[in-house]
């Protein structure tokens, strides 16, 4: 072995082009017993890279559980997970963050991120039926986070219009710690039955590599390292990638097209650090060795080098292992599409993956070294700002005097105002799946030739997680399993991406640590297993780190869809209750940050009384009898009322009194574990009684009725309420004042 | 009875057309592939919405020259009855088949979301089963569906009861806010000379099953049928 002082290190730009430190390079070269080359460095770097090789957060990841009845592909296998919902069908899903990218170039990198996700579905067999995006901006009172949000916006509109596939679901939250950083997650759930499920794996030595789709160039080179350090902004913008919807159609149909014939052997697509991760992984999964010739890749661009081609993030392209033989009857489907193909290698014996530019070798590489990147794993240590910002004195919170103007003024925050502005950008009903439009609790999908459904939601208040990181996460997973049972769907798994600060600041890991502990032990308690992830560290701009912010999609199902219900209230003289008694407090509240300006607490969940909530809630849905059903979450109870009483455009009159000793409290606190609903008159003693068999809670408020909204001291106008909540968003993404 | 639903590259609401036909309606319906050179044997042929060809060039020009329209062409010479729907509508103007063109919408975003629109003429194969002044209820989902014609092109429409459909409010009034593209005379679908072509921007196959919010599409499809029954 060449001893540390004999070797020629790379000089410091070099490697932290490819984004490894300098003990990483002294660890490739003992594997390798040699200096790699300039090819091999940027293949190290980019499968060492976090974004490929989770190095920070692979050890904590173990925590999530993975397994369950419905799991049929768990985390890590594939490239998403799939759960099985029965009839011998299967929801494969995913969530991935493109938050750097959207930093730079919203528009492109929310578009590319939406394709990303989808090929990760396809690349399964699974047609995708569902798209969901959870949002993160800085304030939208700055023109830089209106100019990403609305870039953001139009990006996923315009590539996911395009393909075909639904828009259906999704948060935008605003917060000053998104400033620089915004976060850009798209999930996709896709459909498949069980026998279709498509493997990624290169197996079979001889099988041809084919790669498809658009011709290679050099965009995206170094886009995962890139997405591996902090301040996104201060680096190269050429790593942004350019999208191409129609290409993805075509991909899409012509993959799925393909592997009917009978003639694939795996399917792998080309995502961060293209050819070189995708040949690499597949391999791994296959457990044999791979062999490319770079010069049979056809170009965009002149004169590409190796490396160039090797880490390429060109988009909507495609790895096809083939059955040796049968590539031709492949090809000739993705011709009938008008999609080129070109034979770029083969699966070969052995466990090494080796490039060559002709008959010249240019790599060579073990696999298994590339696919098991080196990790690392800090003390969790507790940071002393929870201290500081966990202390609130709600004595010192002073009371609004008319809270009918702080709910108008809650209901027309960016956190809460309608999103109709935004989800009547993107088809939501493309596919004729959508049985519960944007707007609800959850999305609900329909699985056509069945009588079941399933509904799909993401969540995530990072608001909370910053202020407890271990109560944060679990009321995250909790509030997504909230909402897809507020449809009457039985919550089956989670895909998840986390979105932090770097993992080298010990507050951000401890952060982490604790979010997965926190989403480890709901999900545990909900039975909903972790299927699929992502993660996304280095979400940092200047000196300052994003909030934590574990995104949770949530798949839930209905056996019977028709049993599904909304949030609105149906008509005049129902009965207005709430489900679950946990008590409302200010801690991490929307209210305390959109009223008082403050960002304090410590919020906190029971984890045993959310599952003995949420399952007789769909105990009440499935007998029918409940009208409506809706998450009391942000802006506590009178916005989840004001929620309902908009969507079904009729008045309430309630009175919510004995919640809480402080009427503030009581309107505008926060509490898990609590669900707005509403019966007939005549179902409401059964619904009380069967919730009370059950111990939980079921507190009559009041009455459905009238034109106005009465909720204890607030009185205002239906309609006056509707137009702040409806416009509020909109103004705000225009930079207008609400009422302007 | 039999039906051609057409695919072109880009097409995205071509499986939904045939889901309405042949699963709600149970009309025997083939997806047809836009490099076939005929349509003999079709009783109705829909070319769906979508975005043909990635909307490149202009939304529905390329898709205008694909081999099948000239089959499109020759069955609508035939007066089979021909309906294209939103990207459908943009590819029978590019081809020819329907007079006017499309702009983007005038908020200058795609728009998704229910509209009403009334019913205008009882005379082509799509609106006989309606009533004159009919409110129906469906789905837009464009980003360029701001129908624009010369002023004399819009007249003849009018004089030769083209109009098949305006953009209304819910109680069939011309409102301003109830046009969501500012399409010249609130026109939402129109027809050919003959009544036999019709291109309309909502989505009937979206609103054929009460799970989907509304059937006031099933409407086109029964009054299609009938047609093609008599």
């Amino acid at each position: 072995m060449t001893a540390l002082s004999d070797r020629a290190v790379p000089d410091d730009a070099t490697l932290r082009e490819v984004a490894l430190t300098r003990d990483e390079y002294h660890l490739a070269f003992d594997l390798l017993d040699r200096a790699p080359n300039a090819v091999e460095l940027g293949i190290i770097g980019g499968m060492w890279s976090e974004h490929c090789g989770y190095k920070h957060s692979r050890p904590l990841l173990r925590r999530f559980p993975g397994t369950g009845p419905h799991v049929l592909i768990g985390p890590g296998q594939e490239n998403a997970g799939a759960v099985d919902i029965g009839d011998g069908l299967a929801i494969v899903m995913k969530v991935e963050s493109h938050n750097h990218p959207s930093a730079v170039e919203p528009f492109q990198g929310a578009a590319t991120g939406v394709g990303g996700i989808l090929r990760d579905i396809f690349t399964m067999g699974a047609r995708p039926i569902a798209i969901l995006d959870s949002l993160r901006f800085g304030s939208l009172d700055d023109a830089r986070s209106r100019f990403l949000a609305n870039g953001v916006v139009g990006g996923i509109a315009w590539y996911g219009n395009c393909v075909g596939v639904p828009t259906v679901g999704g948060e935008i939250q605003v917060a000053p710690c998104y400033a620089g950083n915004p976060l850009v997650n798209a999930m996709c759930a896709g459909l498949i039955r069980h026998e279709d499920l498509t493997s990624a794996a290169a197996s079979g030595a001889g099988n041809p590599l084919i790669l498809v789709g658009t011709d290679t160039g050099r965009d995206g080179i170094h886009g995962a390292t890139f997405a591996s350090v902090e301040d996104p902004e201060a680096s190269h913008r050429g790593v942004v990638q350019v999208g191409n919807p129609f290409m993805e159609k075509l991909l899409l149909e012509a993959c799925l097209e393909a592997l009917r014939t009978g003639g694939v052997a795996g399917l792998q697509d080309l995502g961060a650090t293209g050819l070189t991760s995708a040949t690499i992984e597949a391999a791994e999964r296959g457990g044999c060795g791979v062999t490319i010739d770079v010069a049979r890749v056809s170009r965009r661009a002149d004169r590409m080098t190796p490396y160039e081609v090797m880490l390429s993030e060109s988009q909507e392209r495609m790895l096809v292992v083939a059955h040796a033989g049968r590539e031709d009857e492949v090809r000739a489907v993705f011709t009938k599409w008008g999609l080129h193909s070109d034979v770029i290698g083969h699966v070969a014996d052995g466990h090494d993956v080796r490039v060559t530019e002709g008959s010249v070798e240019v790599a060579q590489l073990p696999v298994s070294m590339l696919a098991d990147a080196p990790t690392y794993e800090f003390p969790v240590e507790r940071p002393a700002y929870l201290d500081e910002v966990q202390e609130l004195n709600v004595d010192e919170i002073p009371e609004p005097e008319d809270l009918s103007e702080t709910l108008l003024t809650m209901v027309a925050s960016p956190n809460i105002a309608s999103r109709r502005g935004v989800y009547r950008q993107y088809d939501h009903m493309v596919g004729t799946h959508t049985i519960g439009p944007p707007g609800g609790d959850a999305a609900v999908m329909r699985i056509k030739g069945t009588d079941r459904a399933v509904a799909l939601c993401t969540d995530g208040n990072a608001r909370h997680c910053y202020l407890d990181p271990f109560h944060g996460g679990a009321m995250a997973v909790a509030e997504a399993a909230r909402n897809v049972s507020c449809t009457g769907a039985t919550p089956l798994a989670i895909t998840n991406c986390l979105n932090f600060g770097s993992p080298e600041d010990p507050a951000v890991y401890y952060q982490l640590a604790r979010v997965i502990d926190g989403m480890t032990a709901a999900c545990e308690t909900l039975g909903t297993p972790v299927i699929s992830g992502n993660v996304s560290l280095y979400n940092e701009s200047g000196d300052q780190a994003v909030w934590p912010t574990p995104v949770v999609g949530m798949l839930g199902l209905l056996e019977q869809a028709d049993a599904t219900l909304g949030i609105g209230f149906g008509a005049e003289g129902h009965v207005v209750g709430l489900l679950g008694d946990a008590t409302p407090a200010l801690d991490g509240s929307e209210y305390l940050a959109v009223i008082h300006g403050q960002v304090a607490g410590a919020p906190t969940i029971d984890l045993d009384a959310e599952l003995a909530v949420q399952s007789v809630l769909r105990d009440l849905i499935q007998a029918g009898l409940l009208v409506s059903a809706h998450d009391c979450s942000d802006g506590g109870l009178a916005v989840a009322v004001a929620e309902s009483a908009f969507a079904g455009g009729i008045g309430v009159d309630l009175d919510p009194e004995s919640i809480h000793e402080r009427e503030d409290v009581a309107l505008f606190g926060e509490a898990p574990s609590r669900i707005v609903i509403s019966a007939t008159a005549a179902a409401w003693p059964e619904v009380k009684r069967h919730a009370e068999a059950a111990g939980v809670a079921a507190r009559r408020l009041g009455r459905v009725g009238g034109d106005r909204l009465r909720i204890g001291p607030i009185d205002i106008a239906l309609d006056e309420a509707y137009r702040a909540w409806d416009q509020g968003l909109d103004a705000a993404l225009a930079g207008r004042q609400p009422n302007g | 009875m039999r039906a051609a639903v057409i695919v072109f590259p880009g097409s995205n609401c071509d499986t939904d057309t045939h889901h309405a036909l042949a699963r709600v309606m149970g009309v025997p319906t083939d997806l047809v592939w836009h490099a076939t050179p005929s349509l003999d044997g079709y009783d109705l042929v829909v070319l769906p919405g979508g975005f043909s060809y990635g909307d490149y060039l202009r939304t529905g020009a390329m898709a205008a020259q694909a081999r099948v329209m000239r089959a499109v062409r020759e069955a609508a010479d035939r007066g089979v009855p021909v309906l294209g729907i939103c990207n459908g509508f943009q590819i029978l103007l590019e081809a020819g088949l329907l007079p006017g063109a499309m702009l983007p919408n005038d908020c200058v975003e795609f728009r998704c979301e229910w509209v009403h629109v009334r019913v205008e003429t009882r005379r082509t194969p799509f609106t006989q089963a309606t009533d004159m002044g009919q409110v129906l209820r469906m789905p837009i989902a464009h980003g360029e569906g701001n129908y624009v014609a010369d002023p004399a092109t819009v007249d003849a429409l009018d004089d030769n009861d083209q109009v098949v459909w305006r953009y209304t409010d819910a109680a069939g009034r011309r409102t301003a806010g109830a046009n969501p593209n500012g399409s010249v005379a609130d026109i939402a679908g129109i027809c050919n000379a003959r009544g036999n072509v019709v291109g309309l921007m909502p989505h009937p196959e979206r609103c054929s099953e009460t799970a989907l919010g509304g059937t006031d599409g099933r409407m086109l499809w029964e009054s299609v049928l009938a047609r093609v029954a008599a």
